[in-house]
Protein backbone atom coordinates (compact mmCIF):
# COMPACT_ATOMS: atom_id res chain seq x y z
CA UNK A 1 0.00 0.00 0.00
CA UNK A 2 1.56 3.27 -1.11
CA UNK A 3 -1.03 5.54 0.41
CA UNK A 4 -0.41 8.34 2.83
CA UNK A 5 -2.89 9.58 5.40
CA UNK A 6 -3.55 12.49 3.04
CA UNK A 7 -4.89 10.26 0.33
CA UNK A 8 -7.24 7.34 -0.22
CA UNK A 9 -5.50 3.99 -0.66
CA UNK A 10 -4.99 2.52 -4.10
CA UNK A 11 -7.70 -0.05 -3.32
CA UNK A 12 -10.12 2.69 -2.30
CA UNK A 13 -9.36 4.76 -5.38
CA UNK A 14 -9.68 1.74 -7.67
CA UNK A 15 -13.01 0.80 -6.14
CA UNK A 16 -14.25 4.38 -6.37
CA UNK A 17 -13.47 4.91 -10.04
CA UNK A 18 -14.60 1.42 -11.04
CA UNK A 19 -17.90 2.06 -9.31
CA UNK A 20 -18.23 5.48 -10.94
CA UNK A 21 -18.37 3.69 -14.27
CA UNK A 22 -20.63 0.91 -13.03
CA UNK A 23 -23.13 3.15 -11.25
CA UNK A 24 -23.31 5.62 -14.12
CA UNK A 25 -23.91 2.73 -16.51
CA UNK A 26 -26.52 1.33 -14.15
CA UNK A 27 -28.49 4.57 -13.84
CA UNK A 28 -28.43 5.20 -17.59
CA UNK A 29 -29.39 1.60 -18.35
CA UNK A 30 -32.22 1.80 -15.84
CA UNK A 31 -33.72 5.01 -17.13
CA UNK A 32 -33.33 3.87 -20.75
CA UNK A 33 -34.85 0.44 -20.35
CA UNK A 34 -38.03 1.63 -18.68
CA UNK A 35 -38.66 4.03 -21.54
CA UNK A 36 -38.19 1.78 -24.54
CA UNK A 37 -40.06 -1.02 -26.33
CA UNK A 38 -37.13 -1.73 -28.63
CA UNK A 39 -35.08 -4.95 -28.64
CA UNK A 40 -32.39 -3.20 -26.60
CA UNK A 41 -34.79 -3.49 -23.65
CA UNK A 42 -33.91 -7.15 -23.24
CA UNK A 43 -30.16 -6.59 -23.51
CA UNK A 44 -30.30 -3.72 -21.01
CA UNK A 45 -32.32 -5.60 -18.43
CA UNK A 46 -30.01 -8.61 -18.81
CA UNK A 47 -27.07 -6.34 -17.89
CA UNK A 48 -28.95 -4.41 -15.20
CA UNK A 49 -29.47 -7.37 -12.84
CA UNK A 50 -25.97 -8.87 -12.62
CA UNK A 51 -24.39 -5.41 -12.70
CA UNK A 52 -26.54 -4.40 -9.75
CA UNK A 53 -25.45 -7.44 -7.78
CA UNK A 54 -21.80 -6.73 -8.65
CA UNK A 55 -22.25 -3.18 -7.33
CA UNK A 56 -23.77 -4.56 -4.13
CA UNK A 57 -20.76 -6.86 -3.56
CA UNK A 58 -18.26 -4.08 -4.28
CA UNK A 59 -20.18 -1.57 -2.15
CA UNK A 60 -20.09 -3.86 0.87
CA UNK A 61 -16.37 -4.44 0.31
CA UNK A 62 -15.82 -0.72 -0.06
CA UNK A 63 -17.76 0.16 3.06
CA UNK A 64 -15.65 -2.35 4.97
CA UNK A 65 -12.43 -0.79 3.67
CA UNK A 66 -13.72 2.68 4.47
CA UNK A 67 -14.67 1.75 8.03
CA UNK A 68 -11.32 0.02 8.57
CA UNK A 69 -9.04 2.55 6.94
CA UNK A 70 -11.07 5.73 7.09
CA UNK A 71 -10.76 8.74 4.79
CA UNK A 72 -8.28 11.58 4.62
CA UNK A 73 -9.34 14.53 6.75
CA UNK A 74 -11.11 17.40 5.07
CA UNK A 75 -9.25 20.75 4.99
CA UNK A 76 -9.40 22.49 8.33
CA UNK A 77 -10.62 25.74 6.81
CA UNK A 78 -13.60 24.12 5.05
CA UNK A 79 -16.80 25.84 6.26
CA UNK A 80 -18.80 23.66 8.61
CA UNK A 81 -21.84 23.63 6.30
CA UNK A 82 -19.67 22.19 3.53
CA UNK A 83 -18.22 19.62 5.94
CA UNK A 84 -21.74 18.62 6.91
CA UNK A 85 -22.82 18.44 3.25
CA UNK A 86 -19.79 16.31 2.41
CA UNK A 87 -20.41 13.86 5.25
CA UNK A 88 -24.15 13.68 4.62
CA UNK A 89 -23.76 13.13 0.88
CA UNK A 90 -21.25 10.35 1.51
CA UNK A 91 -23.68 8.63 3.88
CA UNK A 92 -26.42 8.94 1.23
CA UNK A 93 -24.14 7.57 -1.49
CA UNK A 94 -23.05 4.57 0.57
CA UNK A 95 -26.63 3.92 1.67
CA UNK A 96 -27.88 4.00 -1.93
CA UNK A 97 -25.01 1.87 -3.25
CA UNK A 98 -26.16 -0.86 -0.90
CA UNK A 99 -29.91 -0.16 -0.80
CA UNK A 100 -30.58 0.09 -4.55
CA UNK A 101 -29.43 -3.46 -5.43
CA UNK A 102 -31.18 -4.83 -2.34
CA UNK A 103 -34.42 -3.04 -3.28
CA UNK A 104 -34.11 -4.36 -6.83
CA UNK A 105 -33.56 -7.87 -5.55
CA UNK A 106 -36.41 -7.60 -3.06
CA UNK A 107 -38.71 -6.03 -5.65
CA UNK A 108 -38.19 -8.90 -8.12
CA UNK A 109 -38.77 -11.37 -5.29
CA UNK A 110 -42.02 -9.67 -4.22
CA UNK A 111 -43.11 -9.51 -7.87
CA UNK A 112 -42.73 -13.27 -8.23
CA UNK A 113 -40.02 -12.92 -10.85
CA UNK A 114 -37.15 -15.38 -11.09
CA UNK A 115 -33.90 -13.54 -10.34
CA UNK A 116 -31.66 -14.60 -13.19
CA UNK A 117 -28.01 -13.52 -13.24
CA UNK A 118 -26.61 -15.59 -16.10
CA UNK A 119 -28.14 -18.66 -17.77
CA UNK A 120 -29.33 -20.98 -15.05
CA UNK A 121 -27.57 -19.00 -12.27
CA UNK A 122 -30.36 -17.65 -10.09
CA UNK A 123 -30.43 -15.77 -6.82
CA UNK A 124 -32.86 -16.93 -4.15
CA UNK A 125 -36.00 -14.92 -3.49
CA UNK A 126 -35.50 -12.75 -0.44
CA UNK A 127 -39.11 -11.67 0.07
CA UNK A 128 -42.47 -13.43 -0.28
CA UNK A 129 -44.58 -12.64 -3.34
CA UNK A 130 -46.84 -9.71 -2.44
CA UNK A 131 -48.37 -7.09 -4.71
CA UNK A 132 -48.32 -4.27 -2.13
CA UNK A 133 -44.71 -4.93 -1.27
CA UNK A 134 -43.80 -5.11 -4.96
CA UNK A 135 -45.56 -1.83 -5.76
CA UNK A 136 -43.86 -0.08 -2.84
CA UNK A 137 -40.38 -1.32 -3.72
CA UNK A 138 -40.87 -0.68 -7.43
CA UNK A 139 -41.74 2.96 -6.74
CA UNK A 140 -38.88 3.27 -4.25
CA UNK A 141 -36.44 1.87 -6.83
CA UNK A 142 -37.38 4.62 -9.29
CA UNK A 143 -37.48 7.52 -6.83
CA UNK A 144 -34.22 6.52 -5.14
CA UNK A 145 -32.58 6.20 -8.57
CA UNK A 146 -33.41 9.85 -9.21
CA UNK A 147 -32.11 10.77 -5.75
CA UNK A 148 -28.98 8.73 -6.49
CA UNK A 149 -28.34 10.52 -9.78
CA UNK A 150 -28.94 13.95 -8.18
CA UNK A 151 -26.60 13.14 -5.29
CA UNK A 152 -23.92 11.95 -7.70
CA UNK A 153 -24.19 15.20 -9.65
CA UNK A 154 -23.88 17.16 -6.42
CA UNK A 155 -20.92 15.04 -5.38
CA UNK A 156 -19.24 15.54 -8.77
CA UNK A 157 -19.88 19.29 -8.64
CA UNK A 158 -18.38 19.45 -5.16
CA UNK A 159 -15.36 17.41 -6.25
CA UNK A 160 -14.78 19.78 -9.17
CA UNK A 161 -15.24 22.74 -6.85
CA UNK A 162 -12.41 21.33 -4.73
CA UNK A 163 -10.29 20.54 -7.77
CA UNK A 164 -10.75 23.75 -9.73
CA UNK A 165 -11.64 26.48 -7.29
CA UNK A 166 -10.52 25.59 -3.78
CA UNK A 167 -7.59 23.49 -5.06
CA UNK A 168 -7.26 22.08 -1.56
CA UNK A 169 -6.17 18.50 -2.27
CA UNK A 170 -9.59 16.93 -1.63
CA UNK A 171 -9.99 15.94 -5.27
CA UNK A 172 -6.40 14.76 -5.53
CA UNK A 173 -6.95 12.48 -2.52
CA UNK A 174 -9.32 10.41 -4.67
CA UNK A 175 -7.93 11.15 -8.12
CA UNK A 176 -4.44 10.01 -7.22
CA UNK A 177 -1.10 11.71 -7.25
CA UNK A 178 -0.89 12.13 -11.00
CA UNK A 179 -3.54 14.80 -11.02
CA UNK B 1 9.32 11.17 -3.76
CA UNK B 2 8.16 13.04 -0.70
CA UNK B 3 4.53 14.02 -0.28
CA UNK B 4 3.62 17.54 -1.22
CA UNK B 5 1.79 19.18 1.66
CA UNK B 6 -1.75 19.93 0.57
CA UNK B 7 -1.71 23.67 0.98
CA UNK B 8 -4.95 25.28 -0.11
CA UNK B 9 -5.33 28.27 -2.37
CA UNK B 10 -1.77 28.07 -3.72
CA UNK B 11 -2.18 30.84 -6.28
CA UNK B 12 -5.17 33.13 -5.95
CA UNK B 13 -7.54 32.95 -8.92
CA UNK B 14 -8.82 36.08 -10.60
CA UNK B 15 -12.53 36.72 -10.36
CA UNK B 16 -13.00 35.92 -14.03
CA UNK B 17 -11.12 32.64 -13.60
CA UNK B 18 -13.35 31.71 -10.67
CA UNK B 19 -16.46 32.51 -12.70
CA UNK B 20 -15.13 30.57 -15.67
CA UNK B 21 -14.42 27.55 -13.51
CA UNK B 22 -17.86 27.71 -11.89
CA UNK B 23 -19.33 27.85 -15.39
CA UNK B 24 -17.31 24.78 -16.34
CA UNK B 25 -18.60 22.87 -13.31
CA UNK B 26 -22.14 23.95 -14.08
CA UNK B 27 -21.67 22.87 -17.68
CA UNK B 28 -20.48 19.39 -16.67
CA UNK B 29 -23.43 18.89 -14.32
CA UNK B 30 -25.89 20.23 -16.88
CA UNK B 31 -24.50 17.99 -19.63
CA UNK B 32 -24.81 14.92 -17.41
CA UNK B 33 -28.37 15.82 -16.45
CA UNK B 34 -29.23 16.42 -20.10
CA UNK B 35 -27.81 13.04 -21.13
CA UNK B 36 -29.85 11.37 -18.37
CA UNK B 37 -33.01 13.14 -19.50
CA UNK B 38 -32.34 12.07 -23.08
CA UNK B 39 -31.79 8.45 -22.05
CA UNK B 40 -35.05 8.50 -20.12
CA UNK B 41 -36.99 9.79 -23.11
CA UNK B 42 -38.00 13.11 -21.53
CA UNK B 43 -36.54 14.98 -24.48
CA UNK B 44 -38.25 12.73 -27.05
CA UNK B 45 -42.02 13.15 -26.77
CA UNK B 46 -42.43 11.01 -29.89
CA UNK B 47 -40.72 7.98 -28.36
CA UNK B 48 -42.99 4.95 -28.08
CA UNK B 49 -42.52 4.12 -24.42
CA UNK B 50 -44.06 1.28 -22.42
CA UNK B 51 -46.10 3.93 -20.60
CA UNK B 52 -47.61 5.25 -23.86
CA UNK B 53 -48.30 1.76 -25.14
CA UNK B 54 -50.06 0.75 -21.93
CA UNK B 55 -51.98 4.02 -21.80
CA UNK B 56 -53.34 3.32 -25.27
CA UNK B 57 -54.26 -0.24 -24.27
CA UNK B 58 -56.10 1.13 -21.22
CA UNK B 59 -58.41 3.33 -23.30
CA UNK B 60 -60.38 0.64 -25.16
CA UNK B 61 -63.46 0.85 -22.93
CA UNK B 62 -64.44 -0.33 -19.48
CA UNK B 63 -62.36 0.27 -16.40
CA UNK B 64 -59.13 -1.72 -16.38
CA UNK B 65 -57.69 -0.06 -13.26
CA UNK B 66 -56.20 -2.81 -11.09
CA UNK B 67 -56.31 -5.26 -13.99
CA UNK B 68 -54.02 -6.34 -16.81
CA UNK B 69 -54.18 -3.71 -19.52
CA UNK B 70 -54.53 -6.28 -22.27
CA UNK B 71 -56.17 -9.70 -22.13
CA UNK B 72 -57.86 -7.97 -19.22
CA UNK B 73 -60.59 -10.56 -18.61
CA UNK B 74 -59.35 -13.96 -17.57
CA UNK B 75 -59.43 -16.91 -15.21
CA UNK B 76 -56.60 -18.70 -13.39
CA UNK B 77 -55.79 -22.38 -13.64
CA UNK B 78 -53.32 -24.78 -12.09
CA UNK B 79 -52.02 -28.10 -13.28
CA UNK B 80 -48.88 -29.88 -14.36
CA UNK B 81 -46.75 -30.20 -17.44
CA UNK B 82 -45.90 -33.85 -18.03
CA UNK B 83 -42.77 -33.76 -20.18
CA UNK B 84 -41.70 -36.78 -22.22
CA UNK B 85 -38.12 -35.65 -23.00
CA UNK B 86 -38.70 -35.78 -26.79
CA UNK B 87 -37.55 -32.14 -27.03
CA UNK B 88 -34.54 -32.61 -24.73
CA UNK B 89 -32.31 -33.34 -27.69
CA UNK B 90 -32.94 -29.78 -28.87
CA UNK B 91 -33.06 -27.86 -25.60
CA UNK B 92 -31.46 -28.25 -22.19
CA UNK B 93 -34.50 -26.58 -20.55
CA UNK B 94 -35.05 -28.58 -17.35
CA UNK B 95 -38.83 -28.76 -17.82
CA UNK B 96 -38.42 -30.57 -21.15
CA UNK B 97 -36.70 -33.51 -19.43
CA UNK B 98 -38.98 -36.37 -18.40
CA UNK B 99 -40.94 -35.34 -15.35
CA UNK B 100 -43.96 -33.49 -14.03
CA UNK B 101 -43.62 -29.78 -13.41
CA UNK B 102 -46.01 -27.42 -11.65
CA UNK B 103 -47.98 -25.04 -13.88
CA UNK B 104 -49.81 -21.86 -12.96
CA UNK B 105 -51.73 -20.47 -15.89
CA UNK B 106 -54.43 -18.17 -17.11
CA UNK B 107 -57.04 -18.25 -19.85
CA UNK B 108 -58.17 -14.88 -21.14
CA UNK B 109 -59.75 -12.98 -23.97
CA UNK B 110 -57.78 -10.25 -25.72
CA UNK B 111 -59.88 -7.29 -24.65
CA UNK B 112 -59.12 -4.14 -22.66
CA UNK B 113 -62.24 -4.23 -20.51
CA UNK B 114 -62.14 -6.72 -17.61
CA UNK B 115 -65.97 -6.75 -17.62
CA UNK B 116 -66.35 -7.35 -21.35
CA UNK B 117 -68.87 -9.93 -22.53
CA UNK B 118 -67.10 -13.14 -23.54
CA UNK B 119 -68.72 -12.97 -26.96
CA UNK B 120 -66.50 -9.98 -27.75
CA UNK B 121 -63.35 -12.04 -27.33
CA UNK B 122 -62.28 -12.95 -30.81
CA UNK B 123 -58.78 -13.84 -29.62
CA UNK B 124 -58.51 -16.26 -26.74
CA UNK B 125 -55.26 -16.81 -24.90
CA UNK B 126 -53.47 -19.20 -22.62
CA UNK B 127 -50.61 -18.05 -20.42
CA UNK B 128 -48.49 -20.55 -18.53
CA UNK B 129 -45.67 -20.59 -16.05
CA UNK B 130 -43.85 -23.91 -15.78
CA UNK B 131 -41.49 -24.16 -12.82
CA UNK B 132 -38.53 -26.55 -12.76
CA UNK B 133 -37.25 -28.07 -9.52
CA UNK B 134 -34.19 -25.79 -9.60
CA UNK B 135 -36.43 -22.71 -9.68
CA UNK B 136 -36.00 -21.90 -13.37
CA UNK B 137 -39.19 -20.75 -15.05
CA UNK B 138 -40.69 -20.89 -18.50
CA UNK B 139 -43.41 -18.32 -19.01
CA UNK B 140 -45.36 -18.17 -22.21
CA UNK B 141 -48.34 -16.20 -23.42
CA UNK B 142 -50.07 -17.85 -26.38
CA UNK B 143 -53.04 -16.89 -28.55
CA UNK B 144 -55.52 -19.01 -30.49
CA UNK B 145 -54.85 -17.12 -33.71
CA UNK B 146 -52.33 -18.86 -35.99
CA UNK B 147 -50.43 -15.60 -36.53
CA UNK B 148 -50.16 -12.29 -34.72
CA UNK B 149 -51.87 -9.21 -36.09
CA UNK B 150 -48.69 -7.09 -36.48
CA UNK B 151 -44.96 -7.67 -36.64
CA UNK B 152 -43.65 -4.72 -34.64
CA UNK B 153 -44.57 -2.48 -31.68
CA UNK B 154 -45.20 0.65 -33.82
CA UNK B 155 -47.95 -1.12 -35.75
CA UNK B 156 -49.36 -2.58 -32.56
CA UNK B 157 -49.58 0.92 -31.12
CA UNK B 158 -51.33 2.18 -34.26
CA UNK B 159 -53.83 -0.69 -34.07
CA UNK B 160 -54.45 -0.03 -30.37
CA UNK B 161 -55.05 3.66 -30.97
CA UNK B 162 -57.53 2.67 -33.68
CA UNK B 163 -59.41 0.59 -31.09
CA UNK B 164 -59.49 3.33 -28.46
CA UNK B 165 -62.79 4.84 -27.40
CA UNK B 166 -63.59 8.10 -29.13
CA UNK B 167 -64.44 10.48 -26.27
CA UNK B 168 -67.17 12.21 -28.31
CA UNK B 169 -69.08 9.08 -29.35
CA UNK B 170 -68.08 6.84 -26.43
CA UNK B 171 -67.26 4.12 -28.94
CA UNK B 172 -64.29 3.12 -31.05
CA UNK B 173 -64.31 4.56 -34.54
CA UNK B 174 -65.02 1.66 -36.95
CA UNK B 175 -63.42 3.64 -39.76
CA UNK B 176 -60.15 3.76 -37.82
CA UNK B 177 -59.93 -0.03 -37.63
CA UNK B 178 -60.83 -0.33 -41.31
CA UNK B 179 -58.19 2.21 -42.16
CA UNK B 180 -55.61 0.31 -40.10
CA UNK B 181 -56.18 -2.97 -41.94
CA UNK B 182 -56.34 -1.21 -45.29
CA UNK B 183 -52.95 0.36 -44.71
CA UNK B 184 -51.23 -2.63 -43.08
CA UNK B 185 -51.18 -5.49 -45.59
CA UNK B 186 -49.01 -7.54 -43.21
CA UNK B 187 -52.08 -7.85 -40.98
CA UNK B 188 -54.16 -9.56 -43.71
CA UNK B 189 -53.46 -13.18 -42.59
CA UNK B 190 -54.68 -12.32 -39.10
CA UNK B 191 -57.72 -10.46 -40.43
CA UNK B 192 -58.61 -13.42 -42.61
CA UNK B 193 -58.43 -15.76 -39.61
CA UNK B 194 -60.52 -13.35 -37.50
CA UNK B 195 -63.23 -13.26 -40.16
CA UNK B 196 -63.34 -16.95 -40.99
CA UNK B 197 -62.28 -19.02 -37.98
CA UNK B 198 -65.13 -20.82 -36.22
CA UNK B 199 -66.22 -19.45 -32.85
CA UNK B 200 -66.48 -21.85 -29.95
CA UNK B 201 -67.98 -21.76 -26.49
CA UNK B 202 -64.83 -22.92 -24.73
CA UNK B 203 -61.23 -22.25 -23.84
CA UNK B 204 -60.76 -26.03 -23.78
CA UNK B 205 -61.00 -26.78 -27.50
CA UNK B 206 -58.62 -24.14 -28.75
CA UNK B 207 -55.02 -24.35 -30.01
CA UNK B 208 -52.80 -21.73 -28.41
CA UNK B 209 -49.76 -20.60 -30.39
CA UNK B 210 -46.53 -18.94 -29.26
CA UNK B 211 -46.72 -16.75 -32.41
CA UNK B 212 -43.22 -15.36 -31.84
CA UNK B 213 -40.25 -17.53 -32.70
CA UNK B 214 -37.78 -18.62 -30.04
CA UNK B 215 -34.51 -20.52 -29.98
CA UNK B 216 -33.99 -23.88 -28.37
CA UNK B 217 -30.38 -24.35 -27.26
CA UNK B 218 -29.16 -27.95 -27.05
CA UNK B 219 -26.43 -29.49 -24.91
CA UNK B 220 -23.82 -28.79 -27.59
CA UNK B 221 -24.80 -25.12 -27.59
CA UNK B 222 -26.46 -25.31 -31.01
CA UNK B 223 -29.51 -23.17 -31.58
CA UNK B 224 -32.78 -24.30 -33.19
CA UNK B 225 -35.43 -21.83 -34.33
CA UNK B 226 -38.83 -22.93 -33.03
CA UNK B 227 -42.40 -21.93 -32.40
CA UNK B 228 -44.71 -23.89 -30.15
CA UNK B 229 -48.38 -24.60 -29.75
CA UNK B 230 -50.65 -26.10 -27.13
CA UNK B 231 -52.94 -28.41 -29.11
CA UNK B 232 -56.16 -29.51 -27.38
CA UNK B 233 -56.97 -33.20 -27.14
CA UNK B 234 -60.64 -32.54 -27.92
CA UNK B 235 -61.92 -31.27 -31.27
CA UNK B 236 -63.23 -27.71 -31.51
CA UNK B 237 -67.03 -27.48 -31.43
CA UNK B 238 -68.07 -24.65 -33.69
CA UNK B 239 -70.91 -22.41 -32.46
CA UNK B 240 -72.44 -19.60 -34.52
CA UNK B 241 -71.52 -16.16 -33.24
CA UNK B 242 -75.23 -15.20 -32.95
CA UNK B 243 -75.75 -18.11 -30.59
CA UNK B 244 -72.80 -17.03 -28.43
CA UNK B 245 -74.25 -13.53 -28.21
CA UNK B 246 -77.32 -14.99 -26.47
CA UNK B 247 -75.23 -16.68 -23.77
CA UNK B 248 -74.49 -15.20 -20.37
CA UNK B 249 -71.56 -12.75 -20.32
CA UNK B 250 -69.09 -15.11 -18.61
CA UNK B 251 -69.82 -18.29 -20.56
CA UNK B 252 -66.13 -19.12 -21.01
CA UNK B 253 -65.42 -19.32 -17.28
CA UNK B 254 -68.65 -21.26 -16.70
CA UNK B 255 -67.75 -23.69 -19.47
CA UNK B 256 -64.25 -24.16 -18.02
CA UNK B 257 -65.56 -24.80 -14.51
CA UNK B 258 -68.15 -27.23 -15.87
CA UNK B 259 -65.58 -29.22 -17.81
CA UNK B 260 -63.05 -29.30 -14.97
CA UNK B 261 -65.76 -30.60 -12.62
CA UNK B 262 -65.85 -33.67 -14.93
CA UNK B 263 -62.07 -34.11 -15.03
CA UNK B 264 -58.79 -32.59 -16.18
CA UNK B 265 -58.32 -30.95 -19.58
CA UNK B 266 -55.24 -31.70 -21.64
CA UNK B 267 -53.17 -30.13 -24.37
CA UNK B 268 -50.08 -31.44 -26.16
CA UNK B 269 -47.09 -29.13 -26.39
CA UNK B 270 -46.13 -29.27 -30.05
CA UNK B 271 -42.77 -27.74 -30.93
CA UNK B 272 -42.36 -26.76 -34.60
CA UNK B 273 -38.88 -26.40 -36.08
CA UNK B 274 -38.20 -23.78 -38.72
CA UNK B 275 -36.83 -24.71 -42.11
CA UNK B 276 -34.21 -22.50 -43.72
CA UNK B 277 -35.88 -19.30 -44.88
CA UNK B 278 -38.69 -19.36 -42.32
CA UNK B 279 -39.08 -16.00 -40.64
CA UNK B 280 -37.62 -15.62 -37.16
CA UNK B 281 -38.77 -12.04 -36.68
CA UNK B 282 -42.20 -11.72 -38.25
CA UNK B 283 -45.09 -13.08 -36.22
CA UNK B 284 -47.60 -12.15 -38.94
CA UNK B 285 -46.24 -14.92 -41.17
CA UNK B 286 -47.19 -18.53 -40.58
CA UNK B 287 -44.50 -21.08 -41.29
CA UNK B 288 -45.53 -23.31 -44.18
CA UNK B 289 -46.97 -26.72 -43.30
CA UNK B 290 -44.72 -29.77 -43.33
CA UNK B 291 -42.21 -28.52 -40.79
CA UNK B 292 -40.72 -30.98 -38.33
CA UNK B 293 -42.86 -31.18 -35.21
CA UNK B 294 -42.23 -32.76 -31.83
CA UNK B 295 -44.77 -33.57 -29.14
CA UNK B 296 -42.81 -32.50 -26.07
CA UNK B 297 -45.35 -33.43 -23.42
CA UNK B 298 -48.82 -32.93 -22.05
CA UNK B 299 -50.24 -29.96 -20.21
CA UNK B 300 -52.80 -31.19 -17.70
CA UNK B 301 -55.12 -28.47 -16.44
CA UNK B 302 -56.70 -29.62 -13.20
CA UNK B 303 -58.30 -26.67 -11.47
CA UNK B 304 -59.66 -23.23 -12.32
CA UNK B 305 -59.93 -20.32 -9.91
CA UNK B 306 -61.37 -16.84 -10.26
CA UNK B 307 -58.64 -14.35 -11.03
CA UNK B 308 -59.43 -11.91 -8.19
CA UNK B 309 -58.11 -14.36 -5.62
CA UNK B 310 -56.37 -16.81 -7.91
CA UNK B 311 -52.72 -17.79 -8.21
CA UNK B 312 -52.26 -16.18 -11.64
CA UNK B 313 -53.39 -12.74 -10.52
CA UNK B 314 -49.95 -11.42 -9.60
CA UNK B 315 -47.90 -13.25 -12.20
CA UNK B 316 -46.52 -11.29 -15.13
CA UNK B 317 -46.61 -13.75 -18.03
CA UNK B 318 -43.63 -12.13 -19.70
CA UNK B 319 -42.69 -14.39 -22.62
CA UNK B 320 -39.01 -13.51 -22.26
CA UNK B 321 -38.80 -15.21 -18.85
CA UNK B 322 -37.19 -18.38 -20.10
CA UNK B 323 -35.10 -21.19 -18.67
CA UNK B 324 -31.57 -21.88 -19.74
CA UNK B 325 -32.02 -23.79 -23.01
CA UNK B 326 -34.69 -21.50 -24.46
CA UNK B 327 -33.84 -18.01 -25.72
CA UNK B 328 -35.62 -15.20 -27.50
CA UNK B 329 -35.32 -14.82 -31.26
CA UNK B 330 -34.76 -11.51 -33.01
CA UNK B 331 -38.54 -10.91 -33.16
CA UNK B 332 -38.96 -7.26 -32.07
CA UNK B 333 -42.33 -8.02 -30.50
CA UNK B 334 -40.69 -10.01 -27.70
CA UNK B 335 -38.82 -7.07 -26.17
CA UNK B 336 -41.91 -4.89 -26.64
CA UNK B 337 -44.13 -7.46 -24.92
CA UNK B 338 -41.68 -7.75 -22.03
CA UNK B 339 -41.40 -3.98 -21.58
CA UNK B 340 -45.14 -3.34 -21.88
CA UNK B 341 -46.16 -6.26 -19.64
CA UNK B 342 -43.76 -4.94 -16.99
CA UNK B 343 -45.42 -1.53 -17.16
CA UNK B 344 -48.89 -3.09 -16.92
CA UNK B 345 -47.73 -5.21 -13.96
CA UNK B 346 -46.27 -2.16 -12.20
CA UNK B 347 -49.55 -0.30 -12.64
CA UNK B 348 -51.90 -3.04 -11.58
CA UNK B 349 -49.92 -4.08 -8.50
CA UNK B 350 -49.99 -0.44 -7.37
CA UNK B 351 -53.75 -0.33 -8.04
CA UNK B 352 -54.69 -3.55 -6.29
CA UNK B 353 -57.11 -1.72 -3.98
CA UNK B 354 -59.25 -1.12 -7.10
CA UNK B 355 -59.51 -4.87 -7.73
CA UNK B 356 -60.47 -6.40 -4.38
CA UNK B 357 -59.52 -9.95 -3.64
CA UNK B 358 -62.65 -12.05 -3.36
CA UNK B 359 -61.83 -13.47 0.08
CA UNK B 360 -61.09 -10.13 1.67
CA UNK B 361 -64.08 -8.52 -0.04
CA UNK B 362 -66.54 -11.06 1.36
CA UNK B 363 -64.68 -11.47 4.64
CA UNK B 364 -64.74 -15.27 4.52
CA UNK B 365 -61.88 -17.83 4.50
CA UNK B 366 -60.94 -17.33 8.12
Amino acid sequence: MTSSPDSFSLLQRTLHWLMVVMVFAMLFIGVTMVSTLKPRFLALIAIHKPLGIAILVLAVLRLGVRLKRGAPPLPEDLPSTQVLAAKLSHVVLYALLIAMPLIGWGMLSAGGYPIVLFGSLHLPKVLPQNDHLYAFLRTAHTLLAYLFFATILLHAAAALFHALIRRDGVFRAMAGRGI
Amino acid sequence: MSEQPLTPHQVPLSTSAVLGRFALIGGVVFAAALAFAYAGGWLSPGRLTPARMVEALSARGGNPIGHRRNHSKGVCFTGVFDANSAASRFSVAPMLATGRYAVTGRFAIAVGDPDARDVTGRVKSMAIRIVAPDGQEWRSGMNNSPVFVVSNPRDFYALTIAQDIDPTSGKPDPAAIKHFFATHPQSAPFAEWAQSAPWTVSFADQTYNSLNAFRFIDAAGDSHLVRWSMKPTIPPASVPHDALAKLEPNFLESDLNGRLAQGALTWNLIVTFAAPGDSSNDATKAWPPGRQEIDAGTLIVQKAEAEADGPCRDINYDPTILPNGIAVSDDPLLAARSAAYARSFDLRTAESADYPRAASATGDHR
